[in-house]
């Protein structure tokens, strides 16, 4: 009944709740992080446009890190399994999550991916995610580190278009940069516009056909894995109670 | 396009909310979506149309309070100017995002019993 006249109509009441709209997802996102914390794996969630070469570059990866350290990878694809049979056959156990038409892994995808045998056991996990260069940029999946790819063939001004992925990126891979003899792209173009949206720059350019620049971005992850994981190789799976 | 799926969480905060409160219909709900959150208004607005059908949300509004990018020096708090460097020109310490990077759920009105 309504407090003021008591007419018995409706009334309204205005209620506050001032809470991030993906709250639910950035839970799921935490409980992901305190399980890589707990379980001393180093988590990267690996984003950039489609054909950027995020899986060019963690295939290189693979072959460094074979017989030193275990790395596994989940991959996010609309369609297909492709990515994760190239990673599986350059010796990367992967898991695919076929999104059907979300343009971005959330979370509990990830965090269903992690119950899978493939990924357990492992001390360097990528989250290679659905190749597009907004959404994925907008879901916390619980990763210690953002990395980009930006290939030299997307163009100087892309970090000035898609800002909101470089702004989340702790660290970009401009990649094929064999390629950059038969384009009229310059580096210090790029090292420019990044400068303008991102406020801690950390740039790396590599080719993974040549394996021209990689031992920067070898040495990037060994500094991380050691901080992330201490001299312990040793940890048991994704296994835990949910309430 | 993930401003449905967003949408989707912002409504099933919306009924858990009004489910508590018992309320008949809810009249309104006010978002705030920042300059850089990686959300586009228009299609907040399209994804919202179509996941109100039939739902307590039925015949309310949204109002998207867009909010502006606000970069500011992390060190000296100086405000950067748009398209500068994110590093300050006077301290050199790295530039934080002050505002716009928001996808909040503000308000909602219902109108209960």
């Amino acid at each position: 009944m309504c407090e003021t006249c008591g007419c018995g109509d409706p009334h309204l009441v205005s209620v506050d709740i001032q809470e991030r709209i993906l709250s639910v997802n950035d839970r799921a996102a935490g409980h992901n992080r305190e399980h890589f914390a707990a379980h001393g794996v180093l988590a990267l969630n690996l984003m950039g446009s489609p054909g950027s070469g995020k899986t060019a570059v963690l295939e290189a990866t693979a072959r460094a890190f074979a017989g030193r350290c275990r790395v596994a990878a989940i991959t996010g694809d609309l369609e297909t399994e492709r990515d994760a049979e190239r990673l599986r056959a350059a010796g990367i156990p992967a898991r695919a999550i076929t999104t059907g038409s979300a343009c971005h892994l959330d979370a509990s995808m990830v965090h269903h991916a992690l119950h899978h045998e493939s990924v357990r056991g492992a001390r360097l996990l990528f989250i290679e995610n659905v190749g597009n260069l907004v959404c994925p940029a907008v879901y916390d999946l619980g990763q210690a580190f953002n990395v980009v790819a930006l290939a030299v063939t997307e163009g100087e001004d892309k970090p000035l278009k898609y800002p909101v992925m470089f702004r989340k990126a702790d660290l970009v891979l401009v990649t094929k940069t064999d390629l950059l003899p038969h384009l009229d792209v310059e580096p210090g173009t790029i090292d420019e516009a990044l400068r303008r949206v991102m406020p801690e720059p950390a740039v790396y350019y590599v080719s993974a056909r040549t394996g021209d620049g990689l031992e920067r971005w070898f040495g990037w992850l060994d500094q991380q894995l050691q901080a992330a994981t201490g001299p312990d190789a040793s940890h048991p799976g994704h296994e835990h109670s949910h309430d | 396009m993930h401003e449905y799926s967003l949408m989707t969480a912002l409504m099933e905060r919306v009924e858990q909310e009004a489910a508590a409160h018992g309320a008949l219909a809810v009249h309104r709900v006010r978002v705030r979506i920042g300059e850089l959150s990686g959300v586009e208004p228009e299609l907040l607005d399209s994804a919202f149309a179509i996941v109100r059908a039939g739902t307590i949300c039925e015949r309310a509004a949204l109002d998207i309070e867009r909010v502006a990018a606000r970069w500011e020096c992390s060190g000296c708090r100086r405000p950067l100017d748009a398209g500068e460097r994110l590093q300050c020109s006077a301290c050199g310490a790295p530039a934080a995002l002050a505002a716009g990077g928001e996808i909040l759920l503000g308000q909602i009105e219902l109108e209960v019993p």
